[in-house]
């Protein structure tokens, strides 16, 4: 049974690694829904969002893969019902007094307005932001982008502190026996 | 937080104390601190100032010039197989290293600890399309472990400690460094820093107590189990451990194609090979099995045929160090990640001593079955032409401690049915990617990572035409490998599969080829022909008493199978004796 996963990776600030972790994707046959990279809160740590519909032991094989590769710190996978996901959307539409309707009833934003188009923008769940542009296309979108989809865990764990912490761990465990071993 | 976990503190010196060497300097003396003694490579454009550099160290670290960049990095997998190192390349920017990446997927997927040093333009020239320019990190992305790309002199050392840990350390792999031209003629204070812990990467998971202590207890509860024993018993040097736990538990034991030699073959519970072409018991027994014990073992499909009837009465106990094998293929009902050194003795000491001769007896009958079908009249002198068989019993018979290397196909499945071991690290083959041409630059770097052991490589004619040319590095190198060469005149098995499931379409699998005597001679390399049953004998003993390479070509029969065997895809209790 395919269902929606969102693989939150974290890794090392290193060159060609989305290209890396994207190659596990197509190795694997998986198709990307989504994906979004950025720094993470901490300095020097990546993060990537990556969103799929998959069988659950394929994604659990697709997890261990991507931990796998030396430059990636950890990976956690999610239901969307332990996230909270957004997504952000500009629409460029004709105006018109409907338009108008629409915008005070979606609670969307009003970037730019001219004489002819107005620009808008909504952030939301991906369902909200579909439903605005059907909403929208009778009354002529003449452009639509949408991010990918960025997620935050409602969990109050902080796993990623708690990973770094027992690596930090592991490392003074690591100093110690070197020290043993009568190296430095 | 940092992330430099290199050991020892940066030196307290002055700058000025440490030496200030070339990129291509600091590269050599990395290799002499990771105790390198061999590289095997091949000059070109960006990697000159290397060898340049290489030139001062020519009485310290001894190079191998092969024919052909592939053939480097299957020489350094044999080199790394045989003796238990890291094996070491180098070569040179675009062709030379895109003619590397068979070698690398061969090693990936066989486990093989190579770092592999590619020459690369100018990082200024980088992206565009220069000479000699290709994007390798990209091309190798998927077929090493880890790789890199440096840029400066001052990080050559550190890059290069990396490499030689990750390649080492957990299930070994191959590493690429990718080094451009101006950070080899860069200049650098020189101190190397071995790595051995990076944040990122867990080489050998943590032990799960509760995974061990319900192995123990399936294996006490079992009355028909069976142990599966992979590479990463040799490659985590556990053969002790895991005779210790076979001869308390007194569970019959089978090997994959790369676990053969982890447990000598005359070992009293050891069962045969596993796979396509192994031995009958194993196969046939694994219908009836309640418990396989995977020792360090990937579940390749040439073991499985089909994984949804492998061991379809059996719960399973996967013991493995790679956590990404676990419910790969085939689902564990018991997962024991981590080293199987460490793991075996924890679960060797939780279980109860067993005596399982019924059990065993079960598997003798299905030996002496296959003995009298197969292996007796493969072995013994029938018929008007020498069969493939029946050479490698005869040159195991005379080279009774020799590391088996083998090409792929026939010859491959014919010597390690045959071949018997008597210790570790006795078989260099290529298990995954099954790459022709593999066996003679695999058997010249085994020869040299080994040099006090023979080195038998069988090879068909196929496969030796594909890597003909290292027969220039025998003799530039006098690397003495004796090669067996089985001439049927045919890619055979290819041509197996044609007559038995290509209603005997032979299309394109017949080789005329050319006169092996004189290609032996031009390269100075002994030769001998055997085309009779009754000069077989002294055909080996002449290959055994010359010092040095020897060339035995065997003539065999054309269209002799091998069998047993699991018809692709099909679950492996269908084996066929014919």
């Amino acid at each position: 049974m395919e269902k929606e996963f969102i693989i939150i990776i974290f890794s090392e600030n290193k060159v060609g690694l989305l290209s890396q972790i994207t190659t596990v994707f197509t190795h694997r046959n998986v198709n990307i829904e989504s994906l979004t990279a950025s720094e993470s809160a901490i300095e020097g740590i990546h993060k990537y969002t990556v969103v799929v519909r998959n069988d659950p032991e394929k994604v659990a094989n697709l997890v261990k893969q991507i931990e796998k590769k030396i430059d990636v710190l950890k990976v956690f996978c999610y239901t969307p019902d332990e996230v909270v996901l957004q997504e952000l959307a500009l629409y460029k539409v004709q105006r018109s007094r409907n338009v108008e309707d629409l915008v005070r009833r979606h609670n969307v934003r009003i970037l730019e307005i001219h004489d002819d188009y107005i620009v808008l923008e909504k952030t939301g769940h991906r369902d909200e932001i579909r439903e605005l542009y059907r909403m929208l296309e009778p009354h002529g979108v003449y452009q639509f982008v949408c991010s990918g989809q960025v997620a935050i865990i409602k969990s109050r764990r902080e796993l990623l502190n708690e990973y770094l912490a027992y690596v930090d761990e592991r490392y003074k465990e690591h100093r110690a026996r070197m020290a043993a071993n009568g190296r430095d | 937080m940092t992330n430099d976990y290199r050991d020892n503190s940066p030196s307290s010196a002055e700058p000025a104390a440490l030496p200030r060497i070339s990129g291509s300097e600091a590269v050599i003396r990395s290799f002499l601190a990771e105790g390198v003694d061999t590289v095997f490579g091949y000059p070109g454009g960006s990697i000159i100032p290397v060898y340049d550099a290489l030139y001062d160290y020519r009485d310290k670290l001894n190079h191998i010039l092969v024919r052909h960049e592939q053939c480097a990095l299957h020489a350094a997998q044999g080199y790394a197989r045989a003796g238990g190192r890291t094996g070491v390349c180098i070569v040179t920017s675009g062709p030379g290293a895109t003619n590397t990446v068979t070698g690398l997927a061969d090693a990936m997927l066989d486990s093989t600890p190579v770092v592999l040093i590619s020459g690369q333009v100018g990082s200024k020239s980088l992206g565009t399309d220069a000479f000699q320019e290709v994007n390798f990190i990209e091309i190798t992305q998927s077929v090493t472990k880890w790789n890199c790309q440096v840029k400066r002199a001052e990080d050559i050392p550190e890059a290069l400690a990396k490499a030689f840990y990750i390649a080492s350390s957990g299930r070994p792999g191959p590493v690429v460094v990718d080094i451009t031209k101006d950070a080899q003629v860069g200049m650098t204070d020189f101190e190397y820093r071995p790595v051995r812990f990076i944040r990122s990467y867990r080489p050998d998971a943590e032990i799960d107590e509760s995974g061990i202590l319900e192995a123990a207890r399936l294996i006490n509860l079992s009355r028909k189990p069976m142990a599966l024993i992979g590479q990463g018993v040799i490659l985590g040097g556990a053969e002790k451990e895991l005779r210790e736990f076979l001869e308390k538990s007194g569970i019959p034991a089978a090997a994959t194609l790369l676990g053969l030699s982890a447990l000598p073959s005359d070992h009293p519970q050891y069962v045969g090979m596993l796979g396509m072409h192994g031995n009958y018991a194993p196969n046939i027994k694994n219908r009836d099995c309640d418990l396989l014990i995977a020792v360090g073992m990937r579940f390749d499909d040439r073991v499985t045929g089909d994984p949804s009837k492998f061991g379809i009465n059996a719960k399973i106990i996967h013991m493995e160090i790679d956590p990404a094998e676990i419910n790969k293929i085939v689902y564990a009902d018991v997962a024991v990640t981590g080293d199987v050194k460490r793991t075996l003795p924890m679960l060797t000491e939780k279980i109860a001593p067993c005596d399982r001769k019924a059990w065993l007896e079960e598997f003798r009958v299905c030996r002496n079955i296959e003995r009298e079908e197969i292996i007796e009249p493969a072995v013994s002198p029938r018929g008007p032409h020498l069969r493939m068989g029946e050479v490698v019993d005869a040159v195991a018979q005379r080279f009774d401690d020799a590391i088996l290397v083998t090409d792929v196909g026939q010859q491959q499945m014919f010597a390690s049915r045959y071949f018997r071991f008597k210790r570790t690290r006795s078989i260099i083959t290529s298990g995954g990617l099954g790459t022709m041409g593999f066996g003679l630059p695999a058997a010249i770097g085994a020869k040299i990572g080994a040099p006090d052991r023979d080195v038998c490589l069988f090879v068909g004619d196929g496969g030796l035409q594909m890597t003909l040319q290292e027969l220039g590095t025998i003799f530039q190198s006098q690397v003495g490998v004796k090669i067996v060469l089985m001439n049927n005149g045919y890619l055979g098995m290819v041509r197996q599969w044609q007559e038995l499931f290509y209603d005997k379409r032979y299309s394109f699998t017949e080789l005329t080829n050319p006169d092996f005597e004189l290609i032996a001679r031009a390269n100075r390399i002994p030769y001998r022909l055997v085309e009779r049953h009754e000069d077989l004998a002294e055909a080996v003993d002449e290959m055994k008493r010359c010092e040095g390479a020897f060339l035995l070509e065997a003539r065999v029969e054309r269209e002799e199978n091998v069998f047993p065997m699991v018809p692709a895809g099909m679950p492996v209790h269908d084996i066929r004796l014919e």
